[in-house]
């Protein structure tokens, strides 16, 4: 008896205790979202999504991922409990990427094809404002203290500065070719911003828009050419940097103190995005061109599997479950 | 307290308006001159594909826009100046050129014409919208002349390691009567000896019948002629009687060049690389899609913005020296695209077409070159005739 109520205990908590963290990923060419179960790294699920989805993130409590629908001119808003989108948000033409405010309402949002960012109001729905910014916005960051907001633009090669209490440029920097993708450190003092083209993440003092460093990358083995930095992430307490670096196929690990790359890790073909397990002993890696997820453990710098998921993987961020 | 809070905003909205006031009157301008000589009418067989009459200049006129979205935060300003001539009018372009005071002109007119208002100028720099001549790059160059278009010789070299990375060495050539075909033709028969390949037969194009009613009964004729080959290369510039060759060969074999697979500057099909979003732009500015003379004019200014921005506004020198010497310029293909010092040509990947899809990009992949894979393509310096850029 005693032995059956135990079972039966046990039995009522697995599903909890089965529940595990997530990756998920955005498939640009098959308009899906892939999840990763980060123990068993296995796809578990796969949502049909609006056309050529990009850059995804979660609501601030998990519940919703919005999804930077570009084709579908929208950011689609999918109900995680639901499994299913429940509305799409105005977004401007062709959003590619995004940033969510630290007070969980505002999404500031790259329209590639505009040239503006567009600001939308996640409860209210409407549009707030739209800003003029350069040739082909991609990189959005918005500062921890939720007073700036960064778009980098592609063709104009500059990250612009934006007061989000006026939703003006305060300021404009020049980056090297190619800027894509912006990221503050956590304490907002430095922006870190990588140039496709021009091979080099530039690191920024945010107080008065000084550059500090700027990093080269050189693989053995690969023409500089192919070395075209995109996504820059910072570890939980922000030492190591990892930089995705496109079509070398490669990750570099960054040492925050030194700027001096530590590591190069091979990865799939064509690295994009990148996104860090909850626990932060895995770093997830979308690769384009070869259709997969790379998972790097972070204790050897190694990729240790490939996951297959849809055609283009681009965008990634985690999901911790509990 | 009050009025000198008052007096302190006053005096902050002269301080805002004055500093507005200045950026709009001072923007700096930068002049940029088009000017085009009107190419002579050829007729070709079929009129499916009319050239656009403003094929290059829809070009330029996209990145002054681009350039200007810039300018519009840094304070300067593009403005670009159009003139249209009929055939012939050496003179009226002549006139053009006296009466503008543009650092920055682009030429799109033959290549006799370039080079008789190049000599007749002095300091301005020139940027060739219409040429694929190898002789402008080698003997002919000229120190102030810049080629954003790739040379024949670049086409050739990408259509070569395509066929030698798949091992298709058996060619086959088919050349048309223009002199323009003539200089593709040699182009293709220098790549080959570049790449340790070799021309077996070859056909000039003879048939002048209406190819429309009788392309079935005539081509199968003349290519059984060319005996046995693994690919058949054809050397018609303005796609004249290439379209008609396809499925109409005696053999079954792939076609290279003419309306085949295509060695290209641009073409629409390019979607990678970022390339879908420039594409979008010059469709809703032209209202057609961009061709490799469109955007031989869109990247030749975007790099001039690029070595304005870079060098701080540098002078005519200046500029030129930055375009020769370090510009890493994006322009959606993949890698840094930059100038040979040594001619002035662009740096570039060629892309191979077909009417759907892009094949495959040049340099191809194996294909090394000491100081960058894309001088693969084309003369590179120890082989250059070109004696004006002496560094």
């Amino acid at each position: 008896m005693k032995l059956n109520t135990c079972l039966a205990a046990l039995i009522a908590l697995m599903p909890a205790a089965a529940l595990s963290d997530e990756i998920w990923v955005s498939n640009e060419k098959s308009d899906t979202i892939s999840v990763i179960d980060v123990d068993t790294l296995e796809v578990v699920k796969e949502y049909e999504v609006g056309e050529r989805p990009r850059g995804i993130l979660f609501s601030s409590d998990f519940k919703y991922l919005y999804i930077c629908a570009s084709d579908s001119d929208a950011v689609q808003v999918l109900d995680v409990e639901a499994g299913k989108i429940i509305h799409d948000l105005p977004s401007g033409e062709d959003p590619e990427q995004f940033a969510l405010h630290p007070n969980g309402k505002l999404l500031y949002i790259a329209n590639e094809d505009d040239a503006v960012t567009t600001v939308v109001d996640t409860e209210t729905h409407h549009v707030i404002a739209q800003i003029n910014v350069g040739v082909e916005p991609e990189g959005m960051a918005v500062s921890p203290d939720g007073k700036t907001t960064i778009t980098t633009s592609e063709t104009t090669n500059m990250a612009h500065w934006i007061d989000t209490e006026t939703n003006t440029i305060y300021a404009n920097t020049l980056v090297d070719a190619r800027p894509r993708h912006a990221e503050f450190t956590t304490d907002g003092s430095k922006l870190w911003v990588s140039s496709e083209i021009g091979g080099t993440v530039a690191i920024f003092n945010t107080s008065d828009q000084s550059q500090i460093a700027k990093i080269a990358f050189e693989i053995t083995g690969v023409h500089p050419d192919k070395v075209q930095p995109v996504g820059v992430e910072l570890n939980a307490d922000n030492s190591l940097a990892y930089v995705a670096l496109g079509p070398s196929n490669h990750v570099a690990v960054v040492d925050t103190a030194t700027y001096e790359v530590l590591d190069y890790v091979l990865v799939g073909r064509r690295v994009w995005h990148m996104a860090f397990s909850p626990d932060g002993t895995k770093l997830f890696t979308t690769n384009g061109v070869s259709g997969d997820v790379s998972v790097i453990d972070l204790a050897t710098n190694k990729a240790i599997k490939s996951i297959k998921v849809g055609r283009f993987p681009w965008g990634a961020v985690a999901r911790p479950t509990n | 307290m009050k009025n000198i809070m008052k007096l302190w905003f006053c005096l902050l909205a002269i301080v805002l308006s004055s500093t507005l006031v200045e950026a709009g009157e001072n923007k700096r301008k930068i002049s940029v001159l088009y000017l085009r000589i009107a190419a002579p009418e050829r007729p070709v067989l079929s009129n499916l594909d009319p050239t656009p009459d403003n094929l290059g200049r829809a070009g330029a006129e996209l990145a002054v826009a681009d350039n200007n979205t810039t300018g519009g935060f840094m304070g300067y300003r593009f403005a670009m100046e159009l003139i249209d001539l009929d055939e012939g009018d050496l003179a009226g372009a002549r006139d053009a050129l006296h009466a503008s005071d543009a650092p920055f002109v682009l030429l799109d007119m033959s290549a006799e014409q370039m080079l008789t208002l190049v000599d007749e100028s002095e300091a301005r720099l020139f940027f060739n919208m219409r040429s694929y001549d190898d002789s402008l790059r080698g003997a002919d160059c000229r120190a102030s002349l810049l080629h954003t278009l790739p040379s024949y010789a670049m086409r050739a070299d990408a259509l070569m390691q395509f066929v030698l990375k798949k091992r298709w060495d058996k060619l086959a050539l088919v050349s048309g009567n223009t002199v323009e075909d003539g200089k593709f033709a040699d182009a293709l028969h220098n790549a080959s000896r570049k790449f340790g390949l070799s021309f077996g037969k070859e056909e000039p194009w003879v048939l002048d019948g209406d190819l429309r009613r009788q392309a079935g009964a005539e081509v199968p004729l003349l290519t059984q002629k060319l005996g046995d080959y693994d690919v058949l290369f054809v050397a018609d510039e303005q796609n004249d009687f290439a379209r008609y060759l396809a499925y109409n060969t005696w053999l079954p074999r792939p076609i290279l060049g003419g309306d085949g697979l295509r060695a290209t500057g641009w073409s629409h099909v390019n979607e990678q690389w970022g390339a879908a979003q420039l594409q979008s732009r010059f469709h809703d500015l032209a209202g057609r899609n961009m061709q490799d003379i469109d955007y031989a004019a869109w990247v030749a200014l975007r790099a001039v913005d690029e070595a304005y921005l870079r060098t701080n506004f540098a002078n005519l020198d200046g500029i030129r020296s930055y375009l020769l010497d370090g510009i890493e310029l994006a322009g959606f293909k993949g890698r840094p695209l930059s100038f040979r010092s040594w001619n002035g040509q662009m740096r570039q990947p060629v892309g191979l077409t077909h009417a759907s899809a892009l094949v495959a990009m040049a340099p191809l992949e194996g294909f090394l070159h000491a100081r960058n894979e894309l001088d693969s393509l084309g003369a590179d310096a120890p082989e250059s005739q070109c004696k004006a850029f002496g560094e």
